[in-house]
C-alpha cells in the first residue's frame, strides 16, 4: 500500500476531488495548511507597518491506496491540480506498513 | 342720559368687573396649566435624547471600543483586550455613584468637586439647572457616567497585550480619581478653572471632551507605553490585527455612538444637538477619506484599517468643537486630523520607537489635542449662542468670530490636560508597579492574557 501526501494550491481542491472520485478513490484526509516552496510571498500593511507573509496558505491531501493503483491515482491528481506556475504544490509517496478499518478490524488493502 | 337709563346701564355694567376678574383668572390658569405643559413636552423630549444619547455612549464602549481594540490585537490576546473595556463598564459605575460625579460636578472650585453629591445625594428626577434645566438630574449624572467609563477604556490601547488584568484595574481605579474626575471638573464643572460656561478664569471651549476624554486618555497612554516597554516580538511578522472584521464592526459602532457622544452634548434635544450631530458625521466622512487619500497614495493601496483608524481620527478631533462649529469648518477638520494622525501613527510612532500598541496616543491624544486647538479657530457664535456676557449679549467664540485670543486658551487648556495627564499617569504607574506590579511575566505574555488572565480562549472552532 502506498500513502499519496499532495499538497496543492487550495482553488484546485474541488478539481482534484472530482478527478480522485472519477477514477473510484473516494477515501481521503484534507487539512488546511500554510508552507511555500520557491513561491514568493506577499506583503501586508497595517498602518504603516509592513509584514512580509511568505507563509500562504495550501490544501493537503492524504490518502492511501493499493500500490497497483498508485501511478493512476498519481497522475490523476498531478493533472487537475497542475497550472503550470510556480507554486502548484508537490506530492509525496510512502510505504504503508498497515492499514485497519476501525469498524470490523479488516486488515490490509481490504481495509482500504 | 335719562336716569333710567343710567340706571340700567349701571346695573348692566356691575357684574362687569368681576366677569372680568374671573375671566383673567381663568386665562391665568389656564396659561399656568399650558406652560406646565410645554415644559413638560420639552422636558420629555429631552429627557428622551439624553437616555438614548447615554445609552449610544456605553455601546461605544461595549461592544464597540472592545471589538476595535479586540479585532486589532493578536488571537491570543481577544478576550483579555475586550474585558479591559467591558471591565470597566461595572467598575467605574460603582465609583461614579459613591464619590465620582460629586467630584466632578459637585460644588464651585476651580479644579475639584466636592462631596455633595456623594452616594448621588440629592441627584433626583428634579433638574439641576447649573447643567441641564430641562432633563433630570439622574438623567444628567448617567449621561456623565458614560464619557467616564469609556475614557480609561482608551488607554488600554497602549498597554494592551501585556498588562496584568489587576494592575489595569487598580490604575484605572487611581486614574478616575486623580485624573478624570479633576479634568472633568476643570471643563465641566460649575467654576471649573477651564469651564467658559460656567465662569472659568481660563475659558475654554470643549464641547463633549476633546481635553477631558482624548487628551488624557491619549496622552496618559503614550505615558504608559514608555513606562511599561514594548511587548516581547515587537515589529515582528506575528504581531499583526488578528480579526479586522470585528474592528470594522467596532469603528462602525463607535461612528454611530458618537452621536451620543457629542450631539448629546448638546444635553437637550435642540438645534444644537442637531449641529453638533452634522459636524460630527461630516468629520468622520472627511477624516476617513483623509487617512485614505494619504494611505493609497504611500503604499498603493487603501486599506481598511486605514479607513476605520481614519474615520475614528475625525470623530475624536471633532469631539472638543462639534457643539460650536458650522459644517465645512467640520469637514475641514476631519480632513486635517485625518492626515495629522496618519502621520502620527506611521511616522512619529516609528521614530521615537513606542509601543503604543493601538495607537491611542497617535489617534486620541494627537487627535484631541489638533481638534481643540482649531476649535479656538473655528468656534463661531452662530452656531452657539450660549456665551453671554453680563448684559446678555452674545459674545463672539473663536478665530473666525474675531476672537483669535481663543486659541491661546485652547492651548492653555490643552497644557493642562497635558500637564495633568502625564504627572497623575506616572505617579499611578509607580504605585501599582510598587504594589502589585504592572506587566504580566515572559511566559504569561507569550501564553497570551485570555489564558493567563481569564482561563479561556476566544475561539474554540472545533467544539
Amino acid at each position: 500500500m502506498k500513502k499519496i501526501e499532495a499538497i496543492i494550491q487550495p482553488f484546485k481542491l474541488d478539481e482534484v476531488k472530482e478527478a480522485l472520485k472519477e477514477i473510484g478513490v473516494d477515501g481521503m484526509t484534507i487539512s488546511e495548511v500554510r508552507g511555500h516552496g520557491r513561491q514568493k510571498g506577499h506583503k501586508e500593511i497595517y498602518r504603516g507597518q509592513e509584514y512580509n507573509v511568505d507563509l500562504l496558505p495550501k490544501v493537503k491531501l492524504e490518502m492511501v491506496v493499493p500500490s497497483a493503483r498508485a501511478e493512476e491515482v498519481l497522475q490523476a491528481l498531478t493533472t487537475a491540480a497542475r497550472t503550470g506556475k510556480i507554486g502548484d504544490g508537490k506530492i509525496f509517496v510512502f510505504d504503508v506498513e498497515e492499514a485497519i478499518r476501525i469498524r470490523n478490524d479488516d486488515r490490509g488493502e481490504s481495509a482500504l | 342720559m335719562p336716569c333710567w337709563r343710567l340706571v340700567c346701564l349701571f346695573t348692566l355694567l356691575l357684574p362687569a368687573p368681576s366677569l372680568l376678574a374671573q375671566t383673567v383668572a381663568e386665562l391665568q390658569a389656564r396659561v399656568a396649566t399650558l406652560e406646565t405643559a410645554t415644559r413638560a413636552a420639552q422636558s420629555a423630549g429631552d429627557n428622551a435624547w439624553m437616555l438614548v444619547s447615554a445609552a449610544l455612549v456605553l455601546m461605544m464602549t461595549g461592544p464597540g471600543l472592545a471589538l476595535f481594540y479586540g479585532g486589532l490585537v493578536r488571537r491570543k490576546n481577544v478576550l483579555g483586550t475586550m474585558m479591559q473595556s467591558f471591565i470597566l463598564m461595572a467598575v467605574v459605575t460603582i465609583i461614579w455613584a459613591v464619590v465620582g460625579y460629586s467630584l466632578a460636578f459637585g460644588g464651585s472650585s476651580w479644579f475639584l468637586g466636592d462631596f455633595r453629591f456623594a452616594f448621588l445625594n440629592g441627584v433626583g428626577s428634579a433638574p439641576n439647572p447649573d447643567y441641564a434645566a430641562t432633563i433630570p438630574h439622574q438623567t444628567f449624572m448617567v449621561y456623565q457616567l458614560m464619557f467616564a467609563i469609556i475614557t480609561p477604556a482608551l488607554i488600554s490601547g497602549a498597554f494592551a497585550e501585556r498588562m496584568k488584568f489587576s494592575a489595569m484595574l487598580l490604575f484605572s481605579v487611581l486614574w478616575s480619581l486623580l485624573v478624570y474626575f479633576p479634568m472633568a471638573h476643570m471643563v465641566w464643572g460649575k467654576g471649573g478653572l477651564l469651564n467658559a460656561f460656567l465662569g472659568g478664569a481660563i475659558p475654554c471651549f470643549d464641547f463633549a471632551g476633546g481635553t477631558v476624554v482624548h487628551i488624557t486618555s491619549g496622552v496618559s497612554a503614550l505615558v504608559c507605553a514608555l513606562y511599561l516597554g514594548k511587548r516581547l516580538g515587537y515589529s515582528q511578522p506575528n504581531v499583526k490585527p488578528h480579526n479586522l472584521v470585528i474592528s470594522f464592526i467596532g469603528a462602525c459602532l463607535l461612528w454611530v455612538g458618537w452621536f451620543g457622544f457629542n450631539a448629546g452634548s448638546a444635553l437637550a434635544a435642540s438645534s444644537l444637538a442637531t449641529s453638533a450631530f452634522v459636524a460630527t458625521h461630516f468629520a468622520a466622512a472627511a477624516a476617513t477619506l483623509g487617512w485614505l487619500a494619504v494611505e493609497w497614495r504611500e503604499n498603493g493601496k487603501p486599506s481598511v484599517l486605514g479607513g476605520i483608524s481614519g474615520c475614528v481620527a475625525g470623530l475624536v478631533a471633532i469631539t472638543p468643537a462639534s457643539g460650536f462649529v458650522k459644517p465645512f469648518p467640520a469637514l475641514a477638520i476631519g480632513l486635517m486630523a485625518g492626515v495629522f494622525c496618519y502621520f502620527m501613527v506611521t511616522r512619529v510612532k516609528r521614530w521615537f520607537g513606542y509601543d503604543d500598541a493601538l495607537d491611542a496616543f497617535g489617534v486620541h491624544g494627537a487627535g484631541g489635542t489638533l481638534g481643540a486647538i482649531l476649535t479656538g479657530v473655528f468656534a463661531t457664535s452662530a452656531v452657539n449662542d450660549g456665551l453671554k456676557n453680563a448684559a446678555g449679549h452674545v459674545l463672539p467664540l473663536g478665530l473666525v468670530d474675531g476672537k483669535a485670543s481663543q486659541v491661546l486658551n485652547q492651548l492653555e487648556g490643552c497644557a493642562i490636560a497635558w500637564g495633568l495627564a502625564i504627572v497623575g499617569t506616572l505617579i499611578i504607574l509607580k504605585i501599582c508597579d510598587m504594589t502589585i506590579g504592572l506587566r504580566v511575566s515572559k511566559a504569561q505574555e507569550m501564553e497570551g492574557l485570555d489564558l493567563a488572565m481569564h482561563g479561556e480562549e476566544g475561539y474554540i472552532f472545533e467544539s
